[in-house]
């Protein structure tokens, strides 16, 4: 999907970002939350805010310079295949909301 | 109807052999109670992390070879994030951007010849956890032992045509990477499971048609199966005017057809980025050669090796081949006893027959080779006859054991005294005149009769040609 | 004023060992304070059960003689920010989703102090899942400022740097994202330090922002904050993302000595937007430290604009994929009725998250989806390496940089939550040093007019803490620790 947001110019020449209810919706669908209408329709300002807010960075020219996720160049952190035996089971279930038969109860996923 | 063409493309994932998971030190081992094997990271406790186990690395470097694969040297992993409570993070640590390998082949063979199937990527992930279906209350219940089970996912480019040929690249991995030991590939119990990416086209044509993918696939029957069904289905759709949906369609092995797993709620926008919990792998020349260095041989050696250095048909060598672990038994047996070809023979015949009977695979044979080694050797010297060897080696299968001890024990030894053998024939002969008159009236075969009871009075022991030749001295 | 209440962690520390009190009369007055005060500052959401803290300081006592606990830090409490798993300690992020969650395990950072001898009091306030700057984000209580109860303490440290305030406990631990440590210490008064990304394992904190987030001490002052660090801070095989670093004797560095230091004072940190009280206060810091021999000079660092917009896109949408584990499957909120798996998704989701959360999480979501995943976060994380270049650049020539911690004292009780942007924006000082994954130390140097304490921030290179500590120690000789009105 790539028809998500869309910009607008306003009568000063500035761009905006206008979000659709549709792409509320799929935001949702992908977050998992659902928004009451009055939710959505300020969340949906704030987005739009936001983005504009983050375009500022479209003014910096980034190009050659490599995206960088982790700070320091460090690599290859392993662990040796070396087991931990231990039964994990009653800690595994101990916070879970809702268990049956050694495992935690979920609605049906079968035909999913 | 027009002439169309079948393109198939194939995702195979397999769980790697490590005794403890991709992230955490949980023990990978099958069959335990639910949610035995778990701790904070496999089952997405907040606060957890994940710490790379270095041999799913070695594994995934090792198939990459053996695939001719490029090593990705500067590789990472990335989340792929969706909502599923066999996931139990909502988001799998999985490789996109930079996958471990790329740019491979195989080569497989069928009727038709031989034929490369090229590797678009091999990448690192986890596995997901099991949920039972209760039927009784219409719910799921979620087990995480298998979550965080390390995976390798194998995906080809869209190269294969048929069937044969699908099942053809799936035996040539599956033997490559049980070569490797880096898992056993099984199929029924998951360890090795294969996604089908299939579409249709005009022969002819330049262009791909619109592709489904299959899942759910737990055997080469069902593989065979949803092929063919599913190009029934595309082209039926063809046929009538309609168009090809690109979604994902889920096999049911007992219904055998498949149905389109569509849900709003799963909108297939992954929103790969990089895992920030884990650090890049810098993997350099000299580890891709050591892991090189120790690689076993691979089938397509041992099966020349096996033609130049053990001089057996190449029909042998390629059955005993199949699996590392009849080809590891034969060479560790012919190291013992040599007799190539009788060592052959028993593998192929005896061995393969009960192995058919008993719905085993050779991993799971329990008898040691150097007692088939000496077995070899009695049955060769004569020590036992064939059939008294049958009923040693159908012991020796059950429950491994010494032959040589047990021969003599139960006084199986073959009698080749012939003085002994003479007062059997001589007792024999009187009992039976009946049989005895007819042989000499011309009926040739009468004498097997005689020689069944003296065989029987021996219990079978002794050597049915020198008894042939003293009953025919005898008669005449 | 409660005595031993108005010492430093480390002067406790130093009269239990000394013998003139007991690791239980400290526990007693810990305890008396935070009757006395917290239902006021309400900056704790979980205490430990008293029975438990009595029988604990009495074994860390019978450790401490028999010469087992040793450390500077054996019979102390501290307060635990409340993302920090603790083993059957009630841990919820300030969040409903996590309202009954007992952890299984200890974050590492809570384990090596336990092994210290420190004694852990219970659980702070904060913004849920430490995202907010003023504490008020949280779905239980509303922690005040003990300067002045209609103000903010500050975030989302905001309940570990109240309490220290307010003289509940002598020190605590934070984290810090974009300055959840260093603006709430400003606002409080306090002390406290973000270490170098890497240092403090992360193994137990809830991630808010993987990449960014740091555990990091709160306390009176920068001796404390040391000790702590040197307690804290170490390789942990379980963190992949934690670095074996050749120095941690932070301690050494508490030197009352500059001479030769050289310090930055970015010229784009003192413009419009900086109050000028709170700019007269860090230049005073400038003028105390140049005075004790350092040599101060002005410089552009550039790129400050960016980093929050850079910020926010990251922070967001690791945010989002950190988060989609609470589901109610496995812990926490599960809402009671739903149709299907996905209705069950949703509604637990949507109402065990608060308004901020769900607006990060949607932001976070959109930023990674298909199409804009280049736009938005590779563009993020390509500014995030222009920040850190800029920093290399100010590190070549400068020890450490001198900047404001915050552009204004704490705001009033309710004011910042209107308007998102106008709130991110209070972070623009602190924020940066995360994506770097530079070290900052936030100290009080000042009071306002309306009585409310100023911070100075001091910046470091990557491992560089001991130069940031040694500057705050020397500044900090020069001036008395202001205990809070509610502490007189």
């Amino acid at each position: 999907m790539n028809h998500l947001g869309t910009k607008v110019v306003d009568e000063n020449g500035v761009k905006h970002n206008t979000i659709s209810d549709e792409t509320m919706e799929y935001v949702g669908i992908l977050a998992k939350l659902e928004l009451t209408p009055e939710e959505a329709k300020s969340a949906k300002k704030d987005m739009e805010e936001m983005l504009d807010y983050i375009d500022q960075l479209n003014e910096l020219d980034t190009d050659g310079i490599e995206p960088m996720s982790h700070v320091f160049p460090v690599c290859n952190v392993f662990r040796e295949d070396v087991p931990f035996e231990h039964d994990g089971s009653v800690d595994t279930l101990k916070n879970a909301p809702v268990t049956k038969d050694g495992g935690m109860k979920v609605p049906k996923t079968i035909g999913e | 109807m027009k002439n169309y063409e079948t393109v198939i493309g194939l995702e195979v994932h397999v769980e790697l052999a490590t005794k403890t998971k991709i992230f955490c030190s949980c023990s990978t081992a099958f069959g335990a109670k639910p949610n035995t094997h778990t701790c904070p990271v496999c089952t997405g406790q907040p606060g957890a992390l994940p710490v790379l186990n270095k041999q799913v690395l070695q594994y995934a470097i090792a198939v990459g070879l053996a695939t001719n694969c490029t090593i990705t040297q500067y590789s990472k992993f990335d989340r792929k994030n969706y909502f599923y409570p066999d996931n139990p993070q909502n988001y799998q640590i999985s490789q996109l951007y930079l996958p471990i390998c790329r740019n491979g082949y195989v080569e497989i063979e069928t009727e038709s010849g031989k034929k490369k199937v090229r590797i678009h990527e091999i990448h690192m992930e986890e596995d997901a956890g099991k949920l039972v279906h209760d039927e009784w209350e219409d719910v799921s219940i979620v087990d995480y032992n298998r979550s965080g089970v390390p995976l390798i996912e194998i995906v080809s480019e869209p190269d294969m045509r048929s069937a044969e040929e699908v099942i053809a690249y799936l035996e040539t991995l599956r033997q490559t990477i049980q070569y490797l030991g880096a898992s056993d590939c099984k199929l029924n119990e998951g360890s090795m499971r294969a996604d089908v990416n299939l579409s249709v086209r005009e022969v002819g044509s330049q262009e791909f048609g619109t592709r489904t993918e299959m899942k759910n696939l737990n055997s080469f029957k069902a593989i065979a199966h949803a092929i063919e069904g599913e190009r029934e289905r595309q082209i039926e759709l063809l046929e009538m005017g309609r168009k090809v949906v690109q979604e994902t369609r889920r096999w049911d092995d007992n219904k055998e057809s498949s149905h389109a797993m569509r849900s709003k709620e799963d909108a297939h926008d992954y929103r790969y980025f990089p895992e920030p919990d884990l650090v890049p792998m810098s993997i350099s020349k000299q580890w891709i050669e050591e892991i090189k260095k120790h690689q076993p041989e691979l089938r397509p050696a041992k099966l020349s090796r096996y033609k130049k250095e053990y001089d057996i048909p190449e029909y042998d060598a390629k059955i005993l081949t199949e699996s590392k672990a009849m080809a590891d038994l034969f060479e560790a047996t012919t190291a013992i006893c040599g007799k190539p070809k009788k060592v052959s023979n028993w593998l192929m015949v005896e061995t393969m027959r009960l192995m058919k009977e008993k719905d085993i695979e050779a991993d799971q044979l329990s008898f040691s080779a150097e007692n088939l080694a000496k077995l070899v050797d009695l049955a060769d010297a004569g020590t036992i006859n064939s059939n008294v060897a049958k009923d040693v080696f159908a012991k020796m299968f059950e429950k491994d054991m010494d032959p040589e001890v047990y021969v003599k024990e139960q006084g199986l030894a073959t009698v080749n005294d012939e003085e002994a053998l003479k007062k059997i024939i001589q007792e024999v002969i009187v009992a039976n005149p009946q049989a005895v008159e007819d042989y000499r009236a011309g009926k040739q075969k009468a004498i097997g009769a005689l020689m069944g009871q003296t065989m029987r009075a021996t219990k079978g022991k002794a050597n049915p040609a020198v008894v042939q030749n003293l009953l025919i001295d005898y008669l005449k | 004023m409660s005595e031993i209440m108005a010492l430093s962690a480390v002067e406790i520390g130093r009269k239990i060992k000394e013998k003139v009190f007991s690791v239980e009369e400290v526990m007693r007055e810990t305890l008396s304070a935070i009757d006395e005060k917290d239902h006021r500052v309400k900056g704790f959401l979980t205490l430990e059960e008293k029975d438990k803290l009595i029988k604990r300081a009495q074994e860390v006592q019978s450790q401490i003689d028999d010469g087992t606990l040793t450390g500077p830090l054996a019979g102390v409490p501290i307060a635990i920010k409340d993302n920090l798993c603790t083993k059957d300690l009630k841990t919820t992020c300030a969040s409903k989703i996590l309202y009954n969650y007992l952890p299984t395990y200890s974050a590492t950072a809570v384990e090596r102090l336990e092994s210290a001898g420190a004694i852990l009091i219970g659980k702070t306030n904060m913004d849920e899942f430490a995202m907010g700057s003023t504490t008020e984000t949280s779905a239980y209580a509303m922690t005040v400022n003990p300067w002045d109860e209609n103000h903010v303490p500050g975030g989302s440290s905001g309940g570990s740097c109240a309490v220290v305030a307010a003289e509940e406990v002598p020190c605590a631990l934070g984290s810090d994202t974009g300055g959840s440590i260093r603006q709430p210490s400003a606002f409080c008064g306090v002390t406290g330090i973000k270490p170098t990304y890497g240092t403090v394992s992360r193994y137990g904190l809830i991630a808010y922002g993987s990449s960014l987030d740091q555990i990091g001490p709160v306390a009176k002052n920068v001796e404390d904050c040391a000790n702590i660090l040197e307690i804290i801070a170490g390789y942990d095989e379980k963190d992949s993302t934690s670095i074996l670093r050749e120095d941690y004797h932070f301690t050494e560095a508490l030197v009352d000595d500059v001479k030769g230091m050289k310090i930055g004072l970015p010229r784009d940190y003192f413009v419009q937007g900086l109050n000028p009280e709170v700019k007269e206060a860090v230049l005073g810091v400038a003028k105390v430290l140049e005075e004790k021999g350092a040599i101060v000079e002005e410089f552009d660092l550039g790129l400050v604009q960016y980093a929050i917009p850079a910020y926010y896109v990251i922070a967001c949408a690791e945010s989002s994929s950190n988060l989609a584990r609470f589901d109610g499957v496995k812990y926490g909120y599960r809402t009671q009725e739903y149709t299907d798996l996905h209705n069950m998704y949703k509604k637990s989701r949507s109402e065990g998250f608060g308004a901020e959360v769900k607006r990060r999480i949607m932001l976070g979501s959109f930023v990674l989806s298909s199409g804009y995943y280049d736009a938005y976060y590779l563009k993020a994380l390509r500014v995030k390496a222009l920040i850190k270049k800029a920093f290399d650049d100010a590190f070549a020539k400068y020890d450490v940089i001198l900047a404001p911690a915050a552009p204004t004292t704490a705001p009033q009780l309710g004011e910042s939550l209107a308007d998102p942007i106008q709130m991110y924006l209070g972070d623009i000082y602190t924020i940066s040093a995360n994506l770097a994954g530079i070290p900052g130390v936030s100290i009080p140097c000042g009071i306002d007019s309306k009585g409310l304490p100023i911070g100075a921030q001091l910046l470091g290179d990557c491992f560089q803490e001991k130069k940031i500590i040694r500057a705050a120690y020397t500044f900090e000789q020069t001036r008395a620790y202001h205990h809070c009105p509610m502490c007189k």
